[in-house]
């Protein structure tokens, strides 16, 4: 009886504690933004080149919701702006993701595609994706293409290089187990190999959606014409630095959300790969 | 008809770690329904005799005959548990068991409806919908029988399928395995290393020497079932089995 009368304090310190460490995660980012606003109000460096982040947050406000036009043409156009960015990420985050799985089972699988395919593939690899910029503009123009392109040359080499390690790494074990159990060929690739390479698989996923979001703003600083990327780099030439700001702060949100979803997939997807064990919960 | 057939079995390792000379000569014949234990120190290769049999390897030299056909590759004849558990983590309990019956294309229903007999067997009812990862080691292990029983193999392989399990829970699966044999009767060969194991479990014990691996003695043991571990027939059997090991000992001692 005395234990339960002692628990509870305890326990209402716990909560306090909890929604302290909370409110702790908030200070730093807190004191920065409050230091900044203050800096750029104190006048020591002129506004246009230092805006506020209430005015960040305005100019944001304007290009998503477009109520006062401080953001001019850009007003209310951030949702056809980020759709454009969006869609060229997943293009050639799916193309990546497609020919990299594929490429990467089958030079993990098969001693003939690691001797013909993967020496090129490897030799193409330190090749940074944007020195391919132009040959992407001479080959496909100013569009969405070169983009997509890009996107795919940045994200299909996680893909591939996570592909290949997963298949290689697969239990020995297992495949012995499975050709026990009369697994031919194609099922030891689609039952056992494939399934046991995912967690590995959708580790190069996710680094590869980070690199999507990275070539995509990149290609359209430089051949594109529209989303998140050209209205940075086109406001920058306007020196208008809130919307620089803004523009960074929606790749980095937009980026962020990718990688949740892909997340929130790949616990789906993965949801046998759990540690505790039945006696661990028990006791 | 002998369910087994080894005919002068050699296996030489090209690589240093595990010697060059593993298996030296090698012959053995078992009979169907036999539950014979290969009992011998580690690195005698008892756990490579295995894989040979169950056609994951291959012998550099012999040949290897079950129902007199030869062995040339692993198939769903020869069940085999493995010293781990070695079942697909993505996998329930009742979809590991019934993994063979999806690789031969039977409907999922069916399945599942032939797996629940051996999830009862193996006593996981209840269990049948968690993955490896929630399940402890003993009943991971005990799925794992299930799968091989599943398959309805005339041999089932055993690599040393209790070692990683405590104590208790050790003496209760090998109760169950014998149980399951008496009931099922097929041919069990089973490795271990160790000498209570092998005379609980075997009728026939197959004594290995160090390496290279060659058999010492094959001792039939015929005790019924259930076996007293503290009379005097198991003290006879164990009693001779620990001398043709200490000899062996010995003689290696002095030849070094």
């Amino acid at each position: 009886m005395t234990s339960v009368t002692d628990v509870s304090p305890a326990r209402g310190a716990f909560r306090l504690t909890r929604a302290f460490q909370g409110l702790e995660r908030l200070i730093v980012p807190a004191l920065l933004i409050a230091g900044w606003e203050a800096f750029a109000r104190s006048g020591m460096l002129p506004p246009a080149l230092l805006p506020a982040p209430s005015a960040v947050l305005h100019a944001l406000g304007d290009w998503v919701f477009g109520f006062d036009e401080t953001t001019q043409t850009y007003s209310g156009h951030w949702l056809r702006d980020a759709l454009a960015s969006a869609l060229r990420v997943f293009g050639g985050f799916a193309l990546a993701s497609l020919f990299g799985i594929l490429a990467g089972v089958a030079i993990g699988w098969s001693r003939l595609f690691e001797k013909t395919l993967e020496p090129t593939l490897q030799m193409l690899r330190p090749i940074p994706p944007v020195s391919w910029i132009p040959l992407a503009i001479i080959w496909f123009g100013i569009a969405d293409k070169p983009a997509i392109f890009l996107v795919f040359l940045g994200a299909f080499f996680p893909v591939l290089m996570n592909s290949i390690h997963g298949v290689k790494t697969v239990d020995h074990n297992l495949v012995r187990a499975g050709a026990m159990m009369g697994a031919n060929g194609r099922q030891m690739l689609t039952d056992i190999v494939l399934p046991a390479a995912l967690p590995s698989i959708f580790a190069g996923l996710r680094i590869a959606v980070g690199s999507a979001w990275m070539l995509t703003v990149t290609a359209e600083m430089v051949a594109v014409k529209s989303g998140l990327g050209y209205v940075l780099w086109d406001s920058y030439y306007f020196l208008r630095y809130d919307i620089v700001l803004a523009a960074m702060i929606s790749i980095g949100l937009l980026g962020y959300l990718s990688d949740l979803g892909l997340k929130a997939i790949m616990a789906h997807a993965l949801r046998w790969q759990q540690t505790t064990t039945v006696q661990g919960r028990a006791g | 008809m002998a369910s087994i057939e080894l005919r002068n079995i050699v296996k030489v390792f090209s690589d240093k770690r595990r010697g060059l000379l593993t298996l030296d000569n090698i012959n053995l014949d078992i009979e169907a329904n036999d539950f014979v234990c290969l009992l011998g120190p580690s690195g005698c290769g008892k756990s490579t005799l295995l894989n040979i049999i169950a056609g994951f390897e291959q012998a550099t030299s012999g040949r290897t005959l079950v129902d007199g056909k030869q062995v040339e590759r692993p198939g769903s004849d020869r069940g085999v548990v493995f010293q781990q558990p070695t079942l697909m983590p993505w996998l329930t309990a009742i979809d590991n068991i019934a993994f063979h019956l999806k690789l031969k294309g039977v409907a999922k229903a069916e399945r599942q409806l032939r797996a629940m007999e051996f999830i009862d067997l193996v006593g996981l009812r209840g269990f049948e919908h968690h993955h490896p990862s929630e399940m402890s080691g003993g009943m991971n292990q005990r799925v794992g029988i299930a799968r091989a029983l599943l398959m309805n193999p005339s041999v089932i392989l055993m690599d040393e399928p209790f070692a990683a399990l405590d104590a208790q829970t050790k003496l209760e699966m090998q109760e169950e395995l014998v149980a399951i044999w008496q009931k099922r009767r097929c041919t069990i060969v089973f490795v271990t290393h160790s000498v209570d194991e092998a005379l609980v479990l075997g009728n026939k014990i197959v004594v290995m020497t160090r390496r290279p691996g060659r058999i010492r003695e094959a001792v039939n043991f015929d005790l019924p079932r259930p076996r007293d571990i503290t009379g005097p027939e198991f003290n006879d059997a164990k009693r001779h089995i620990l001398a043709l090991i200490r000899e062996e000992s010995t003689r290696l001692a002095q030849a070094s």
